[in-house]
């Protein structure tokens, strides 16, 4: 028989006069994975946070094996078998696994009895099938072990209700079919499991049902067996939409930027790239995939003039043939070279904008030197200002509203249309979607793809392999700051690219 | 049902998103309200005086002679100096709490200047030295954490207050230096007779009249006008915002970080330096430890409660000082001793700090708390 393990019914949380979430009411069975699927800002992870006691709701109910409790705090969630899993971890990198595991439980007596403990933990791990290693730091594991050990670390708490929130996000398609595996014995066993994701696919792939948020409001439930990605896209956005991303054949593609033995190093003088070696074309996209720190940060940061790197960066002018070598240039000597680059950041409020200010003053992040004067040329930045707010659709109060408070698609919209104005020779984006609904990706992945026909050389760092395949002309494989592998997109599979993904590659 | 674990939180704190502008006025004028109750009852109890009674000699302390009102100007004036001095550093986020070292290095550079060059210089090149010497020392005051903050990234709060001592005891090394009596410890009256270097004799006094405090509030108000303009209409502004934003963006905007940073706390420090030149040269005509008196302190609540708007700056330096001088006059005319005074200060600035909060977030009560829209 199916029991209900959690049931929320008419849960409203409004942050000011935003609301997070609306008379939102869900259930979810003992022995199920069931999908949470929204858009970025539905309010999937508030509504799991109220779960796990880091919020508190304004108003609705919970109840949790049929009786009705209260939630004021992560203990009380512990203590009703409802363990979280974030997408940062929380774990402290000097411990082992096992530390780390029973860290801030109260054991039986005031004497940590650690045989004991490891038997207990590895009894648990074989059961589910987990690959850990209970003795290793925290410190020399990779992403997905870090998980591991967050999700073993509430299961060993009693957690009867595991929320995974965007689980596969840091993962490869391998570490991702691993995880699922485990998580369906997981359900064999009785738990119920809460998944939070925007992955279509993944969704079809684990759950059992699918309850769909969109903008803060319960939509409704399915089961997956009658679900298709395109239904589910509507449900959560709300109007049918196109799935399918345009890739015209490259024009007349020109050596736009060709880096060559390129190393960088961290604060810490560990190499954060090890002698990278490519080539971008311009009317063409370069995707880079990687794991994420595998160096994509690094070497777009580099090519910018923003660290320090080692060997050769020579820019090419499509147009009129003249070459520049970057290496050791700053922002400032690169524009004043006359080199056109524009770069995306991927902490967009942290290095592409002023949070304070508005769309103006962002404006000038670029333009401000213009003119011999002292003072500021306010003209030209407020028209650039309108012009991208008309042309990109930019919903803002006002230009002058401070970019900070408006939504992170508009916000994308504002740095994207900015480098842009600048008609660039070469166009770097580092997780330009990350955060976006579906309908403003798509909007980006258009205008990327005119600059490419306008022949911008763009460098497209994703995170997504299902799109890097669909929108790159050649993808570039980053593992552990090296190159495993540059591979045609047209010809070759997700399989292939998430090998090379993990790959510490021997040979280029 | 209703299992004993089930239980509502009192109260929750919730973050306002925004607040209409008469809201927080009226947030900030209730706070203002309260505080003068709050102090009423205090002094009631202690002096059993009509509390009505006590705050009308306290308007009158403020403002109730020409002297006095003049006096609560010049004190607004060099607040509002200090607050302007210290605000481009602060809106980069650089937290200089070394306005008060800055303004005694300054006044000690003017007071070395009156003493040295006070018979030989003619008025103009003396005031021009005097100027020149008050920006000089602040500047460099300024500089020195600037640099390692620039290059080091040393902590710019304990570097400046370090800075406050070495200064503190430098004006005490140049009491006994230049002490007027032997042993008394202090320098009296620079150039007493021929009132050299003092901004009253001035020949811009001629120009200005008796109430030669003008000059101050001219210069001040000069001050105001022109950080306005520099903070948001120039270049140099638009470093010091988007550097006190995010380092990052700065980078990529292709700003050299280092030199914003000591060019900014360069010209707050100056500034400062100069707020010592007023001070010495327009009203003590001396130096001491207490000259700059804790306002390099004050200051930065000016400057933080303005939210760095230069023209509200004056109406808190003003509130504030109106304030203290009234305070002063309760504790005198109803036998208090000095500390009676800063008591009440103290109060009344807990509760205007304090709203703030109440302007940033929001309480509510029990589980059902109905959402104010």
């Amino acid at each position: 028989m199916t029991e209900n393990a959690i049931e929320l019914k008419g849960i409203c949380k409004y942050f000011g006069i935003v609301a997070a979430n609306e008379d939102v009411s869900l259930t979810v069975r003992k022995g199920e994975i069931l999908s949470l699927l929204g858009e970025n800002g539905s309010g999937k992870t508030t509504l799991m946070n109220m779960l796990s006691g880091i919020y508190y709701p304004d108003s609705g109910q919970i109840f949790v094996d049929g009786k009705e409790v209260t939630i004021r705090s992560p203990k009380d969630a512990y203590a009703l078998g409802i363990g979280m899993i974030h997408q940062h971890f929380k774990l402290i990198d000097l411990f082992t696994a096992a530390e780390n595991i029973i860290l801030g439980m109260d054991g039986k007596s005031p004497v940590i009895n650690m045989k004991e403990v490891l038997e207990d933990i590895s009894k648990l791990t074989d059961r589910y099938g987990f690959q850990l290693d209970l003795n290793k730091k925290v410190y020399d594991m990779s992403v997905s072990e870090k998980q591991t050990v967050e999700i073993v670390k509430m299961l060993y708490r009693g957690a009867n209700l595991l929320i995974l929130d965007e689980p596969t996000a840091v993962l490869t398609p391998q570490e991702t079919d691993h995880l699922f595996e485990v998580l369906r014995k997981m359900r064999e066993d009785g738990k119920a499991i809460i998944i939070i994701t925007h992955k279509l696919h993944e969704v079809l792939a684990i759950s059992d049902r699918v309850s769909i948020l969109r903008k803060g409001r319960y939509i409704g439930t399915v089961d997956t067996k009658d679900a298709t990605a395109l239904s589910l896209t509507e449900m959560m956005v709300g109007e049918k939409v196109a799935l399918n991303i345009d890739r015209p054949e490259p024009k007349h593609p020109k050596k736009c930027l060709e880096v060559k033995n390129l190393t960088c190093r961290n604060k810490y003088g560990v190499k954060a790239l090890d002698s990278v070696s490519f080539t971008a074309m311009g009317g063409e996209i370069l995707g880079i995939a990687g794991i994420a720190g595998s160096g994509q940060k690094e070497l777009l940061e580099t090519i910018a003039g923003l660290q320090d790197g080692e060997g050769s960066i020579l820019f090419t002018d499509p147009d009129s043939g003249k070459e520049e070598e970057l290496i050791g240039m700053d922002p400032l000597k690169i524009q004043k070279m006359g080199v056109s680059l524009a770069f995306v950041p991927e902490d967009r409020l942290g290095m592409g904008l002023v949070g304070d200010m508005g769309m103006p003053g962002n404006m000038m992040v670029r333009s401000y030197r213009s003119g011999h004067s002292a003072l500021l040329e306010q003209k030209k930045p407020r028209e650039l200002s309108e012009q991208i707010k008309n042309d990109l659709g930019v919903i803002t109060p006002s230009i002058h509203y401070p970019v900070r408070r408006l939504s992170g698609g508009n916000v994308q919209k504002i740095l994207v249309g900015r480098e842009i104005a600048n008609t660039p020779k070469l166009l770097m984006t580092a997780y330009a979607v990350r955060g976006l609904d579906i309908n403003t990706s798509y909007s980006i992945y258009h205008l990327l793809n005119e600059q490419k026909e306008q022949g911008v050389a763009v460098i497209y760092v994703g995170e997504d392999l299902d799109v890097l395949l669909e929108l790159s002309d050649r993808i570039l494989v980053l593992c552990g700051g090296k190159i495993s592998g540059i591979v045609d997109a047209r010809t070759t599979t997700k399989e292939e690219v998430g090998l090379l993904m993990t790959k510490h590659g021997e040979e280029a | 049902m209703e299992a004993n674990k089930h239980k509502e939180p009192f109260v929750r704190i919730v973050k306002r998103d925004r607040i209409p502008l008469w809201i927080a006025l009226l947030i900030r004028l209730a706070a203002i309200l309260l505080s003068l109750v709050v102090c009423a009852l205090l002094i009631y109890l202690i002096t059993h005086s009509n509390p009505i009674q006590v705050y009308r000699s306290m308007v009158d302390g403020a403002v109730g002679t020409g002297r006095r009102t003049w006096n609560t100007l010049r004190d607004t004036m060099i607040l509002l100096a200090i607050a302007l001095a210290i605000t481009p550093a602060f809106k980069m986020r650089f937290w200089n709490i070394g306005a008060e070292g800055q303004i005694l290095v300054g006044g000690i550079a003017t007071a070395a200047v009156m003493r040295c060059c006070g018979d030989s210089l003619p008025t103009a090149l003396l005031f021009l030295a005097m100027i020149a010497a008050s920006l000089a020392a602040g500047l460099i005051w300024g500089l020195i954490p600037a640099v390692f903050k620039a290059h080091w990234n040393t902590n710019e709060t304990l570097f400046t207050l370090m800075m406050n001592y070495i200064a503190i005891q430098l004006t005490a090394f140049f009491s006994i230096v230049w002490e007027a009596k032997k042993g008394s410890g202090t320098i009296g009256t620079i150039n007493q007779k021929t009132q050299a270097g003092w901004i009253s004799t001035s020949f811009l006094s001629d120009i200005f009249g008796n109430f030669n405090y003008s000059i101050n509030l001219i210069i001040v108000l000069s001050i105001t006008v022109a950080m306005f303009i520099y903070l948001k209409y120039t270049k140099h502004g638009y470093e010091i915002a988007v550097v006190g934003n995010s380092e990052n963006t700065a980078r990529y905007a292709g700003i050299n970080v280092k030199r914003a940073i000591m060019r900014t706390v360069a010209l707050s420090g100056a500034i400062c330096g100069f707020t010592g030149f007023l001070l010495v040269s327009g009203s003590s005509h001396t130096i001491s430890t207490s000259t700059a008196g804790g306002r390099g302190f004050t200051a930065i609540i000016v400057s933080w409660l303005a939210k760095f708007n230069p023209f509200v700056m004056i109406l808190i330096s003003f509130f504030l000082v109106f304030m203290g001088n009234g305070a002063t006059q309760i504790a005198s005319e109803f036998q208090l001793n000095e500390s009676a005074s800063e008591v009440i200060i103290g109060i009344i600035l807990f509760f205007i700090l304090g709203s703030e909060f109440f302007i940033n977030f929001r309480l509510i009560f029990g589980k059902h708390g109905k959402e104010a829209r």
